[in-house]
């Protein structure tokens, strides 16, 4: 019944962005300007549509209904009931009705909301939406149904792995997905303006608190999902350069980039054709990590080719979009005129190199993600890791960052270096400084050194646009900008220590027996057996001591689920202010001791604490837009009453 | 650096630079990728090519039933891994992943080192029954089989 009622709810829903799409089609072209009339309501009932299906998703899993297959094979009864809800979006079924339902939720909400824009670049704006929903809703309803049933109910589900019964999972896809479609939406935008060649600071104020939201999103799921990564695995590391994690950063590099260069069309009025170029490239990237993630290329290019059917639809839709994008880029992006122009040396200038930094790393972790794929359907098996992607990336990243301690001082439009002579000498110092105190403490590779130079450097100057201006009056949006720079100073000097000076102990102890990890003191006190609701683990008790303080317990665990049956390691953390002890337990070793893997990962925990800084300066940057936006709304607002009366 | 760009071409200026930009990105890349991508090997592949101890390669095939030798440190195994034709001893420190197993495959992060055994730094056993390492997606079950009996030999 709910399983029935959740289809019908995805098949109207997909009807209404079919409507939306056509009519917004037709009043564009000037045939029929009543059908303009109906695109926003059908934007409004298509989300609350697609709400309503995704609820009976949810409905379904937390009931635990067997008659459907999707229940079946990702749940079991014996699950808790946030791990019951969480598998609904735990699945590839599941996780493309939730990206459908934010995507349609955010068209109602710019169907509602938006009033800024001319009403044709709205009509096209939202006709765009409804054409990229419109393919996602086909490819649920005809090759990835959620809600199919099963004919003979087995009496309890398969349960789901236990590496994702984690609380981290059960927030990581969806925030990565708001991130997604926030792009889509930016997309719209970008195809809206494109269509009516309305590209000004205008559409670029409409489109930014999307970018800016998908943005947020992004680094806080790309955040999350690097810890969760961390502690979860076991392996002490907290990013491999894998594909699927890089699936969530390039959607971010390009957000980046667009988040700036939109920066610049809304104050400026200059970049425009860029500013799409960049949304198309934004929503791209989101599509090719859907694609990469969902269609089990990943496994194997031959595994895609046994089973081709999900694969080549995403790969389709993202020819599609892409493609069309980019035919109408290049048919329009000569007609749009040229926007202001600005010197060498001007604010303006250094966004450009962040674009084109930004441009060029997405483009070489492209390659690195891709070029594994590429090889293997020539025959060739090889895999590409952190021996590519640091030192490549570092070679357009720290550039970046030395223009990234200087551009928010310059002026827009024309400026010299002269006049910020003192600021730029001072960061210089700071930079020297840092890197002589680095190479002191022992660090001898050239990443780590650099990185620690230039984090140290970028959080001094991360403040300096603060420096001769009044705190209290200073908008809401430029402390986002302090704050996110900060964050990734704060971010790189995590990086950089870790990588530099984590120190690593692997050793079979007896129980009783104390070994030295950096300035840890680690007596390995018992092992015990230990039993949980699905599964039971032997745990090690470790009291630990940081340079002869007082004693700490810890509690790493070997882990055996029995539904379905799997072994993990449950990794024990220990944090202090100025970095964590992380502790993993394995097998009883030959000689009776217990095999146990011991880091000191200084300051490793800035990396995420930076993470939550970046995200919290653009919630910042969001939220003084938009109450600049609702002021300006009020001021436009009492302005056309004042002419209605004068008028009377 | 102070002057303005030539005004009548400052848009294909900045295309110019994204360009020349985006192409360095590309060719460093390129150039990066032959000489860090790591190549996948199955043991009689590893054995005939014999990469260089410097070259960051995977191994990838069935532990040999009764191979598993564990080290008097407790933490180090020596193991064999074989693909039915040949066969490369394989040395790894650390604790093993969770579905390691003698006649199950693995796959071998590390390098050739010059005595000819096989130093791993990290190793990837088939997790579960949705994960498989990549390269052992594609062995089929016959294969796996034959992988087997040809080790167990």
């Amino acid at each position: 019944m709910i399983a029935n009622f959740g289809l019908a709810a995805l098949w109207l829903a997909g009807a209404l962005a079919a409507l939306q799409l056509l009519a917004g089609a037709f009043a564009l072209r000037g045939d029929e300007p009543t059908l303009a009339r109906l695109v926003r309501p059908a934007a409004v009932v298509q989300g609350v549509l697609a709400a309503l299906s995704f609820g009976a998703l949810l409905l379904l899993f937390a009931r635990t209904d067997l008659s459907v297959r999707l229940v079946v094979e990702n749940s079991s009864s014996m699950k808790p009931m946030i791990f019951k809800i969480a598998g609904a979006w735990g699945n590839h079924e599941g996780s493309m009705l939730l990206w459908v339902t934010i995507m349609s939720l955010a068209g109602a909400l710019i169907a509602l909301l938006e009033r800024r824009l001319p009403e044709p670049t709205m009509l096209a704006t939202l006709a765009a939406q409804a054409f990229v929903g419109l393919g996602f809703y086909a490819f649920l309803l005809f090759s990835s149904n959620p809600f199919e049933r099963v004919a003979n109910p087995p009496p309890d589900g398969y349960g789901l792995n236990p590496l994702l019964q984690d609380i981290g999972l059960a927030f990581h896809p969806p925030t990565l997905y708001l991130g997604y479609v926030g792009l889509s939406v930016a997309f719209s935008f970008a195809v809206g303006a494109l269509v009516t060649r309305e590209v000004t600071p205008d559409f670029a104020r409409a489109m930014r608190p999307w970018v800016l939201g998908a943005w947020i999103f992004l680094t806080l799921g790309i955040t999350a999902g690097s810890y969760w990564a961390y502690y979860e695995l076991g392996w002490g590391g907290w990013w491999f350069w894998d594909p699927v994690e890089n699936a969530s950063l390039m959607p971010w590099l390009a957000a980046t980039a667009l988040l700036h260069s939109a920066s610049v069309l809304a104050a400026r009025d200059a970049l425009r054709a860029w500013t799409i170029m960049l949304g198309v490239i934004a929503f791209s990237m989101s599509m090719i990590g859907t694609f990469l993630v969902r269609s089990g290329i990943l496994t194997s290019v031959h595994a895609f080719a046994v089973d081709p059917e999900r694969g080549t639809f995403i790969l389709a839709l993202l020819a599609v979009y892409i493609g069309g994008a980019l035919t109408l880029f290049a048919l329009r992006a000569g007609t749009v005129t040229e926007g202001e122009r600005f010197a060498v040396t001007s604010r303006e200038a250094a966004l450009v190199v962040n674009n084109v930094a930004l441009t060029s790393i997405l483009a070489i972790v492209l390659v690195g993600t891709l070029y594994p794929l590429v090889t293997e359907a020539f025959g060739v098996k090889v895999s590409v890791g952190p021996p590519y992607f640091n030192p490549v990336t570092a070679i357009f990243f720290f550039p970046m960052l030395a223009v990234l301690a200087i551009g928010p001082l310059l002026r827009w439009r024309r400026d010299s270096l002269g006049r910020v002579r003192g600021e730029v000498l001072l960061v210089a110092l700071v930079a020297v400084a840092a890197l002589a105190g680095a190479r002191f403490a022992g660090s001898t590779r050239l990443l780590p050194l650099l990185g620690l130079a230039l984090a140290v450097a970028v959080a001094v100057a991360a403040f300096l646009p603060l420096r001769g201006r009044s705190l209290r009056r200073l908008p809401l949006h430029v402390w986002g900008m302090v704050l996110a720079h900060f964050g990734i100073a704060v971010s790189l000097f995590g990086v950089s220590v870790d990588s530099a000076f984590t120190k690593e102990r692997l050793i079979a102890a007896q129980v009783g027996e104390t070994m030295h990890v950096g300035p840890w003191a680690v007596t390995l006190a018992s092992v015990e057996p230990v039993a949980g609701p699905n599964w039971t683990a032997m745990e090690g008790t470790l009291s630990v001591s940081f340079d002869g303080g007082s004693p700490s317990e810890m509690t790493p665990q070997s882990r055996n689920f029995w539904e379905p049956v799997q072994h993990t390691s449950e990794s024990a953390l220990l944090t202090r202010w100025n970095g964590q002890l992380y502790a993993v337990i394995g097998e009883e070793a030959e000689n009776g001791g217990w095999q146990l893997r011991l880091w000191w990962k200084p300051f490793v925990t800035f990396i995420w604490f930076g993470g939550l800084l970046i995200g919290l300066g653009g919630l910042l940057a969001l939220l003084g837009r938009l109450s600049l936006d609702l002021k300006r709304r009020h001021v436009r607002a009492r302005g056309a009453e004042r002419r209605a009366e004068q008028a009377q | 650096m102070n002057g303005k760009l030539a005004p009548k071409h400052q848009r294909l200026v900045l295309i110019a630079i994204a360009l020349a930009a985006l192409i360095a990105a590309g060719l460093l890349a390129a150039w990066a990728l032959r000489n860090q991508a790591s190549y996948f090997y199955v043991p009689s592949d590893l054995v005939a090519d014999h990469p260089s101890p410097n070259q960051a390669v995977r191994l990838g095939g069935m532990v040999q039933i009764g191979s598993v030798k564990h080290s008097p440190d407790g933490v180090t195994i020596h193991f064999i891994v074989g693909d039915g034709k040949a066969s490369v001893p394989v040395r790894y420190s650390g604790i093993v992943p969770d579905l390691f197993e003698e006649g199950s495959g693995v796959v071998a992060e590390g390098h050739l080192a010059a005595d000819g055994t096989f130093d791993a730094d990290t190793l990837l056993a088939k997790h579960d029954a949705n994960y498989v390492p990549r390269e052992l997606g594609d062995m089929s079950a016959a294969q796996k089989r034959a992988a087997i009996e040809g080790t167990t030999k």
